[in-house]
């Protein structure tokens, strides 16, 4: 393959993967994946969300096992690894969610449960001994901090440092980070690519995963690019540049999207308009947006750009820490989710299970939930009240289910999606806020739900979509606006919609 | 009734049947009345505490409450000369603002309820004792409140009217807790309090009411005990009360992480502890062996539940799987 650098072509590879495949039920993860990493080589790993990282990602760490395929760790071939072999064979992680204790000091978190140990039966930590240890990985790692600050003191590109020093210290061979700088301001990512350098240096390989585009171009070797779980392409040393990037990334072309009624659909008044909202996770960065009644606004981005918190605030979840909100050109103060439910914006959040349903209430006990006085008399609930608005949104969702009286948490993802669903729509909403409606739902659900934003949206609703899938944004939208780093980086018209695009406003360029 | 409530209800009568074999005393009028008499007096308490419990919180002041505020009502009506109808409005008033500010450092200033009303438990009793000058409280001789005493430790046809209290307070607050828009939301809150919040309910607001109520009945219960016991030392009166409550809701079938639980268990969780209570005394058993023998059935109770939870669980998914494997994927 094209390697620039001819030292590194030429040592066997540390690790090989063969025709890796792996699925989950209905979905393919992993197909075919084959790739090899050689000693001191730095990879790119990138791709859209979903593409296949994450598993492969678990199956390098003993946590899933593949259905077919081999895996070649330093002249060992295995059909899967186990936690256990993985760490054994000097595979080390990084995570993006750091595992540090913050309440110990970095060298106790570096040797945790392996601390030296003072000779004599009380077994105490050999203070000493631990500082010594630790000096040599420290430097290794360009540490500016001593082996005895707390991490809780550390930044955030500090404590990665540690995490780093903590591989080393179990002799990783190859360091996987993964999407390392996402939650790093520019001037300490600089910190953590002369780091990866290091390691380089010392003849450590790394896959370094990570949506920033610009920083992978400065550190990678061979980039790798995954597309729904198949290799989409090799990038050698030469060819790495963002544009190739992002083709390889998007890949098939765009298919023909539906026009039917589009010429219809005029823009309608702004129901919801955000006027330079702070939100709590990226209070320097302010956000204007407009949600229009009438049409389906995709909001697009990258995991971790500040999508979510957003709505968080349009619910009332978080207050803003700047800024106005306005419903209908007045002003809006939203002090709670109950605010925000009284004015009619409502939310189906990302988490289903942990904030959209209870899981022990039954259907019924779920719809009427978030309007149950008016399924009251002076205060006592009306069961039969309950269950035929219930019946009502079981029969117009389709909601599979024996009867309303079921309970919530034996429904399939698909079935409990529309539970949420339906207790907003029994309402009347004004703004419909949809936090990655159809993740982990079939694909016949997954074409329901979309044909009820749309005749909400026809119905005068404005519909605010988040989704980290590319082809739903773009086939069900009216516009897109795409956040990058917690701010609006841009918003697309129909007739500028297109994957490269979005993707390019994600990472935070300029549309073509 | 849920089986649950209906196997706590077998116990009862298993263990009374028991009792009554041994001890055929146990069923002498006089005996039912002071048993019943009892069950009222903790009854009360342990609902105040079951509507806590059921949120996910936990009130462990109410013993020190029935010490202060019992102490107070004496006071107010024997010391004071005041109008006792007047002072027991007082009382529950006190009951309610000292509710309200405990469900107000819990919601709006994000602190535990173990440790909010741990540092109640000894407040309260400190400032009780201080209040008596570590003495006793109690009626000089003489002194009569013929009402009072009638609605509190008086009896209609042979029944305690604190039992009666009981039974009137059970059906309002069975209405609330099983049946009214408030209720739905205790439980939605204790099973979920994210969701609860993402459904658009003011689970603060609902959470501190659920203290306010637990702090009125704690202050009722304060009245009949005092009533009850006629003389109050606050270094004393009230002690592990809260203890007693907790462990009826338990009993009765509440998780401590909220969410479960109904009215009638925490009644027959009272109705076993009292029980109980009188077998020691009846079987001659040591009297210094109440709490043992109270902690063991407790114990073995929750034991029993879970076990049972369990084994239905598996029976569930087994009764699933073979479904699965004869057609029709689940999705």
């Amino acid at each position: 393959m094209n390697y620039t650098d001819t030292t590194i072509a030429a040592t066997t590879p540390f690790l090989s993967l063969e025709n890796v495949r792996k699925t989950y039920p209905g979905v393919v993860a992993l197909d075919g994946f084959s790739m090899e990493v050689r000693p001191g080589e730095v990879i790119g790993l990138v791709g859209e969300n979903g593409a296949g990282k994450s598993t492969l990602m678990k199956i390098l760490g003993g946590v899933t096992t593949p259905d077919t395929g081999t895996i070649t760790v330093d002249g060992n071939a295995h059909n899967s690894l186990s936690v256990e072999a993985s760490l054994g064979s000097g595979i080390a992680f990084v995570h993006q969610e750091l595992n540090l204790f913050d309440n110990l000091d970095v060298a106790a978190n570096i040797f945790f449960g392996r601390e030296p140990l003072r000779a004599g039966p009380l077994k105490l930590v050999d203070r000493a001994r631990l500082r010594e240890m630790v000096a040599p990985l420290l430097k290794r790692v360009g540490a500016n901090f001593s082996a005895d600050t707390q991490v809780a003191d550390l930044s955030l590109a500090q404590q990665q440092m540690v995490e780093i020093a903590k591989a080393l210290s179990i002799k990783a061979r190859l360091v996987i980070l993964d999407e390392p700088t996402s939650s790093l301001p520019i001037a300490e990512t600089d910190k953590l690519l002369d780091v990866i350098k290091a390691l380089k240096a010392d003849g450590i390989s790394v896959i370094f995963i990570s949506h920033r585009l610009h920083e992978v171009e400065r550190v990678a070797d061979r980039v790798v690019v995954l597309r729904d779980g198949m290799l989409a392409g090799t990038l050698g040393k030469r060819d790495i540049n963002h544009d190739q990037m992002v083709k390889l990334m998007i890949g098939r072309m765009l298919k023909e999207r539906e026009k039917a009624s589009e010429a219809a659909r005029a823009p309608g008044a702004t129901a919801l308009a955000a006027k330079a909202v702070r939100t709590p996770t990226y209070p320097g960065r302010p956000v204007d947006l407009d949600v229009r009644r009438g049409e389906i606004l995709g909001l697009a981005g990258l995991v971790g750009s500040g999508r979510t918190e957003l709505a968080r605030v349009f619910f009332g979840i978080d207050g803003s820490l700047g800024g106005t909100l306005e419903l209908d050109g007045k002003p809006l103060a939203l002090g709670s989710a109950a605010d925000a439910v009284a004015h009619g914006i409502f939310l189906v959040p990302e988490d289903r299970k942990l904030t959209g349903i209870l899981l022990d209430f039954s259907i019924a006990q779920n719809i009427s939930l978030p309007n149950l006085p008016a399924h009251a008399k002076h205060q006592l609930v009306s069961a039969s009240a309950e269950t035929a608005t219930a019946e009502t949104q079981k029969k117009n969702l389709g909601i599979k289910a024996p009867s309303v009286a079921t309970r919530t948490g034996t429904l399939s993802g698909g079935n409990q999606q529309k539970v949420v669903l339906g207790k907003w729509l029994a309402m009347n909403p004004k703004v419909m806020i949809l936090d990655e409606p159809t993740r982990g739902i079939d694909i016949g659900a997954k074409a329901e739900i979309y044909g009820l934003m749309r005749a909400l949206a026809d119905a005068g609703v404005a519909v605010l979509m988040i989704s980290s899938d590319m082809e739903e944004v773009i086939g069900v939208s009216d516009r897109i606006a795409v956040m990058h780093e917690g701010q609006i980086s841009g918003i697309l018209d129909k007739d500028q919609f297109s994957q490269e695009n979005v993707l390019l406003l994600a990472v935070g360029k300029q549309p073509k | 009734m849920s089986k649950k409530d209906l196997g706590l209800l077998i116990l009862i009568l298993v263990v009374g049947a028991i009792v009554a074999i041994i001890n055929p005393r146990f069923l002498l009028p006089i005996n039912l009345a002071n048993t019943s008499n009892l069950i009222g007096l903790f009854g009360i308490l342990s609902i105040g505490q079951a509507f806590v419990i059921i949120t996910g919180g936990i009130e462990l002041s109410v013993g020190s409450l029935v010490a202060l505020l019992g102490t107070l009502f004496i006071d107010f009506i024997a010391v004071r000369g005041m109008e006792w109808p007047l002072a027991f409005v007082l009382i529950l008033l006190l009951g309610a603002i000292i509710g309200l500010a405990h469900g107000w450092l819990i919601t709006r200033l994000k602190l535990q309820p173990f440790v909010v009303t741990l540092c109640g438990l000894l407040i309260y009793r400190g400032v009780a004792r201080f209040y008596t000058a570590d003495g006793t409280a109690g009626f000089a001789f003489g002194q009569n409140f013929p009402d009072l005493e009638f609605l509190t430790a008086g009896r209609s046809y042979g029944v305690p009217n604190s039992f009666i209290a009981l039974i009137v307070i059970a059906i309002v607050m069975w209405v609330v807790l099983h049946r009214s828009v408030f209720g739905r939301y205790l439980y939605a809150i204790g099973k979920n309090e994210e969701a609860a919040k993402y459904s658009g309910i003011r689970t603060g607001r609902i959470v501190m009411a659920a203290y306010v109520i637990c702090g009125v009945l704690t202050a009722l219960s304060a009245i009949y005990f005092a009533m009850y016991t006629r003389s109050i030392s606050p270094a004393s009166h009230g002690q592990f009360y809260e203890l007693y409550a907790i462990a009826a809701a338990v009993l009765g079938g509440f998780s401590l992480r909220g969410g479960e639980g109904s009215l009638i268990g925490v009644i027959l969780g009272t109705v076993l502890l009292q029980e109980l209570q009188n077998l020691v005394n009846l079987l001659g058993i040591p009297s210094s062996l109440n709490f043992a023998v109270m902690g063991g059935v407790i114990l073995i109770g929750v034991l029993v539940d879970q076990q049972w939870g369990v084994f239905r669980a598996r029976r569930l998914m087994i009764d699933a799987a073979r479904k699965n494997v004869a057609g029709a994927p689940a999705e």
